[in-house]
């Protein structure tokens, strides 16, 4: 069993979408997606102990050997991702029976954990295969299915964004697909390992340079790298709220993984940042991405449209990490995956719950809301101090090993502009919590009270551990140190 | 034997008050000084509990006899305090006291600077409560500025902190010296809790607004804790001794006219603290004595006095010298406890005061700094009249305005009573506290001409005092509020910053205004048809995003090929 684990990992919820379809009945779709999830986890879990404890896996689908066969190849850096990718997968899926309910047509239920089993299985298989096509297959799998996702929101606006989303991603894929081919043409292999091997021993020429280009390209436009990452806002917004706190948590954390792969694994450093200086592009746009997306955050009346701003920032935190090319910038963006996937999971779950009980997320309409809904609003409150980085938050975590890479670097204004820029999530932060606390309530909401605990649980869960990631940093920074040497080491 | 970390025993004990019964916590809490005392006694010296946190080492424990003389003295000061508040039923107080006690205790076996960094906020973060515990709003706002001084100085100690580790690789606590930003910012940073001038004052501005047995509490720990930071890490910086000199002068002025009687004792710690800094500047093995020595001693007589005040203020409810007087007959033990307080403030011959202040001014006098000498001297003689006579001559003998009280509780007395004999029996036979001083100490008060010249002082000041009272020279005591320096930061500051505020919201509105103009164009410009419920233009945005995509592919390919 154990050694068909990787197989799993994929297989399961592959397996459990037409399961879900098949059901029908809503509860019943939703335990299958439930054990779906929960099963997802705990390979997750065993897989990541496994590469630990005893090297990285590399398992062949059907026993064809690679470069030939399809190779899953799990070492630090992916089987952290794919924790991140299920442990949040397995938080929703408890939340999403009641907001799910009160957010679709009780008929349109099976709908949604079908496609949401299919967009976990895609972003499962992206983060765990070794073939750079079946990469781009699974990343079809999981781009359609979260465009279906994001269309069933109860807006009607959700279908332009499904629409935007679908056209600016499948973008991103044809170039991914391109990048791919070229790269197939030069070398004849699809296996990352062995792309790696020939890349490096071929010289760089004109057609790896092109295949570069589209797949740095492609690859920004699905992690909504600043100024890629129009699409972005709209999808989140307008997104149903399981749907936002899912995506954000992982639709982008895998596209930096798939970044990650292609900078450091298959291209060499070498050519990644030898022949263009593309680390300075980085770590501009990132930083731009850091100022301009957190100021726009200031100004949103929306709050999921706020947080999906405030993501756009936070992604460049991300990308500025993995600019510097040291050990604790690249293990500050690997870190900073897991405890942002935390915090802004945890946030979006709670606007969820705001958005159930009030029908609105408009900041106009939560005035003295923190007296009704303390546990609510609370959790949204701990989010955000996470994400200006608070000590004792995951958020401070990340910062700070951010700044030590930055240091590092010898780049001391990068680091007055981290601390700056957390300035701004302060503001965006505050203007909720004046409204929510400081704002007398009006007559017409004394009724409404906190979440069911249902949705209030998993919330809490995702907002707690932001915090014990925040004090407690073995499993986070252990892992995410090792995997920065392995990515640097050119391994 | 099992070693403990000093201080921690204090401050986790301090958890479990709230939940024993009251009748027990007396004696609970007295115990854990004395535990503490204890293990202490144990200690081996060296550096204990090392470990490693993110990647740098810490040291929380050093146990030389520098550290360990002030743990002792912290130790009995939070004992005595402790008995002195056995009336006291509030838990937040008794935690308070416990945990600021042991912050105190644990900052002074501090290995490296993250470890001070930590008890220094504690000690900011658990006394503030001390003084909040009044219940006033004067306290409050008093309490506040305090908390903001302090945690301040928390902050640049830590900036300080991390520079000098980025510079120097190392997080030890040793020797500075003031060449760096790193030193100067924690040089700053012990300035602040240790009073030094001009930023002194949250000392007078909160100390008085303490509860009666925060203060004896308060007087004891912060500002030593921040005395021994700077023996340890600036001693022999010159700059101390002047520092240390207008310390001693220039309160002197202000504890004359002053009438809160407790406000006079926080002056006068100023100046006793300008004595020991002086000592930390002069940095010779006989200064560095003398400023432990002194920092005992100061420690001793000063909850004594404070104590005193306190017992008076608790009984009568005031503490202004315009109010009180003729208390001899009706507080005979507390007026006896406080004179022998005076005496030892005053340096008399026989008391505690007088074996280790004359180290300092020996020390000053070896390494020829005459002017700093006078000025001690001068200072010395001040001392003498606002404390040693003004206080209790305005409390107990002035002619009484008819109060009717009684005398102080029995804690109040006894702890008096304890602090009172140890101020008398050191000041009487001093060798078991030099063999404790850091240094090998050859040293011998009691000479002719220390004595002699002690007495001509004391004689020549205590007539000025009585001829200026007798001819009505005397500063009259006014109720009034003395302009200290802090005014500039209490009036003249949030004046300008008002100014500036007003200054500022019209600037910030005017560049908001622009700003979301600006962004609002912005916003119509992209989002043209994107407004919020209006119908949604979807090529024209869709096809500008993916525009946008080629474009930046593009530029990457030209600039790749170029």
């Amino acid at each position: 069993m154990t050694e068909h684990l990787a197989a799993l990992q994929v297989v399961i919820p592959l397996l459990c979408a037409p399961i879900c379809m098949l059901v029908r009945y809503r509860d019943w779709s939703w335990s299958v997606a439930l054990f779906g999830s929960w099963s997802c986890l705990a390979i997750s879990w065993l897989l990541l102990q496994q590469v630990m404890t005893s090297g990285v896996i590399s398992y062949h689908m059907g026993n064809w050997v690679p470069p030939i066969g399809i190779e899953y190849r799990i070492d630090e850096i992916n089987a952290f991702v794919l924790l991140i990718v299920s442990a949040i997968g397995a938080i929703v899926t408890p939340y999403a029976r009641e907001s799910v309910r009160a957010e679709f047509g009780v008929n349109r239920v099976y709908m949604f954990y079908t496609s949401y089993m299919l967009c976990l299985c895609g972003l499962l298989g992206v983060t765990i295969t070794g073939d750079a096509f079946n990469l781009f297959v699974f990343l079809e799998i999981s781009s359609l299915s979260s465009y279906v996702l994001i269309a069933m929101g109860k807006d009607r606006r959700a279908l332009k964004a499904a629409y935007q989303y679908l056209i600016l991603g499948t973008i991103g894929a044809t170039f991914i697909v391109i990048g791919i081919g070229l790269l197939y043409a030069e070398t004849g292999t699809l296996n990352m390992a062995d792309l790696a091997n020939k890349l490096s021993k071929n010289p760089i020429n004109k057609t790896i340079g092109t295949a570069f280009g589209f797949l740095f390209v492609g690859i920004s436009l699905k992690l909504a790298l600043f100024p890629l990452h129009l699409w972005l806002p709209n999808a989140y917004t307008f997104a149903p709220s399981v749907v936002s706190a899912f995506l954000a948590a992982t639709a982008t954390k895998v596209a930096v993984y798939v970044l990650l792969r292609f900078l450091f694994t298959i291209f060499d450093i070498k050519i990644s940042f030898g022949v263009l200086p593309l680390e300075s592009v980085l770590l501009a746009l990132s930083i731009v991405a850091m100022f301009v997306a957190s100021v726009v955050a200031i100004f949103q009346p929306n709050i999921k449209r706020m947080l999906a701003y405030s993501s756009v920032a936070q992604i460049g935190y991300v990308i500025l990490g993995i600019s510097f090319i040291n050990i604790n910038g690249l293990a500050a963006g690997i870190i900073h995956l897991f405890n942002h996937a935390l915090i802004k999971g945890g946030m979006f779950l709670a606007v969820g719950c705001l958005f159930y009980k009030i029908a609105s997320v408009n900041i106009d309409k939560l005035a003295g809301i923190g007296r009704r809904m303390p546990l609510t609003m609370a959790a949204f409150v701990v989010g955000g101090l996470g994400l200006i980085g608070v000590p004792l938050t995951a958020g401070f975590i990340s910062k700070w090993y951010l700044i030590i890479g930055a240091l590092d670097r010898g780049l001391w204004w990068a680091a007055v502009l981290i601390l700056l820029s957390s300035l701004l999530a302060v503001i965006y932060i505050w203007r909720v919590v004046e409204v929510a606390y400081l704002k007398p309530s009006p007559d017409g909401n004394n009724h409404i009270e906190d979440a069911p605990p249902s949705m209030l649980i998993p919330t809490w869960v995702l907002i707690g551990s932001s915090i014990y990631f925040g004090i407690n940093t073995d499993l986070t920074v252990g892992v995410a140190k090792q995997a920065a040497r392995q990515l640097l080491g050119g391994g | 034997m099992i070693e403990f970390p000093p201080g921690l025993i204090l401050i986790l004990g301090a958890l479990f008050v709230p939940i024993l019964p009251s009748y027990f916590r007396n004696a609970y809490m007295l115990a854990l000084p004395i535990l503490g005392f204890w293990g202490l006694l144990i200690l081996p010296e060296g550096i204990l509990f090392s470990f490693i946190f993110f990647d740098y080492t810490l040291a929380p424990v050093r146990v030389d006899k520098l550290s360990l003389l002030f743990g002792y003295i912290f130790h009995i000061a939070a004992a005595v305090s402790i008995i002195f508040a056995f009336h006291v039923k509030d838990p937040v107080q008794q935690m308070a006291g416990l945990i600021y006690a042991g912050a105190a205790i644990g900052g002074a076996f501090a290995g490296d600077l993250i470890t001070l960094f930590v008890y220094w906020e504690g000690t900011a973060i658990a006394s503030v409560f001390l003084i909040w515990s009044s219940k006033t709003e004067r306290s409050f706002r008093a309490g506040m500025r305090y908390l903001i001084i302090q945690v301040g100085s928390g902050v640049l100690l830590l900036a300080g902190a991390i520079l000098q580790f980025k510079k120097t690789g190392s997080l030890d606590f040793t020797s500075m010296d003031l060449s760096d930003l790193g030193p100067i910012l924690i040089f700053i940073a012990f300035g602040i809790k240790a009073a030094f001038p001009l930023l002194h004052n949250w000392l007078q501005d909160a100390y008085p607004e303490a509860t009666v047995t925060g203060t004896v509490f308060l007087s004891a720990f912060t500002t030593k804790l921040a005395v021994y930071a700077l023996a340890r890490g600036f001693a022999g910086t010159e700059l101390l001794i002047w520092i240390g000199a207008v310390m001693t002068a220039f309160p002197i002025f202000y504890a004359i006219i002053e009438n809160n009687l407790r406000r006079v004792l926080c002056y006068s710690l100023n100046i006793q603290l300008g004595f020991m800094i002086v000592g930390v500047g002069i940095g010779t093995e006989l200064a560095l004595n003398g400023t432990a020595a002194h920092a005992v001693s100061h420690i001793l007589y000063k909850a004594l006095l404070f104590m005193s005040m306190g017992a008076v203020l608790y009984q009568v409810g005031t503490i202004k010298a315009t109010e009180l007087g003729g208390l001899f007959k009706s507080m005979p033990y507390t007026a006896g406890l406080c004179i022998i307080g005076c005496a030892s403030i005053s340096a008399f011959p026989l008391f505690i005061g007088f074996i280790s202040k004359s180290l300092i001014i020996t020390a000053v006098a070896e390494q020829g700094h005459w002017v700093v000498w006078l000025v001690l001297l001068f200072a010395s003689a001040g001392v003498i009249q606002y404390s040693a006579m003004k206080i209790p001559y305005f409390t107990f003998f002035q002619k009484a305005p008819g109060l009717k009280t009684s005398e102080a509780p029995g804690n109040m007395l006894i702890a008096m009573g304890i602090v009172a004999f140890l101020c008398i029996a050191i000041g009487v036979y001093p060798t078991p506290l030099y063999a404790l001083l850091p240094y090998q100490l050859d040293y011998s008060p009691y000479t002719a001409t220390h004595v002699v010249t002690q007495i001509q002082l004391l004689l020549f000041s205590a007539l000025a005092f009585f001829l200026l009272v007798k001819t009505g020279i005397y500063p009259a005591m006014i109720r009034a509020t003395n302009l200290d320096f802090d005014w500039i930061y209490r009036r003249l500051l949030p004046m300008i910053i008002a100014g500036f505020g007003k200054l500022i919201t019209l600037i910030d509105r005017l560049i908001r205004d622009t700003f979301l103009s600006l962004l609002n164009q912005l916003l119509k410009l992209i989002f043209k048809h994107h407004g919020p419920g209006g119908l949604l233009a979807r090529t024209g945005l869709t096809g500008l995003m993916a525009l946008l995509v080629v474009i930046f592919l593009a530029l990457f390919l030209l600039i790749y090929f170029i």
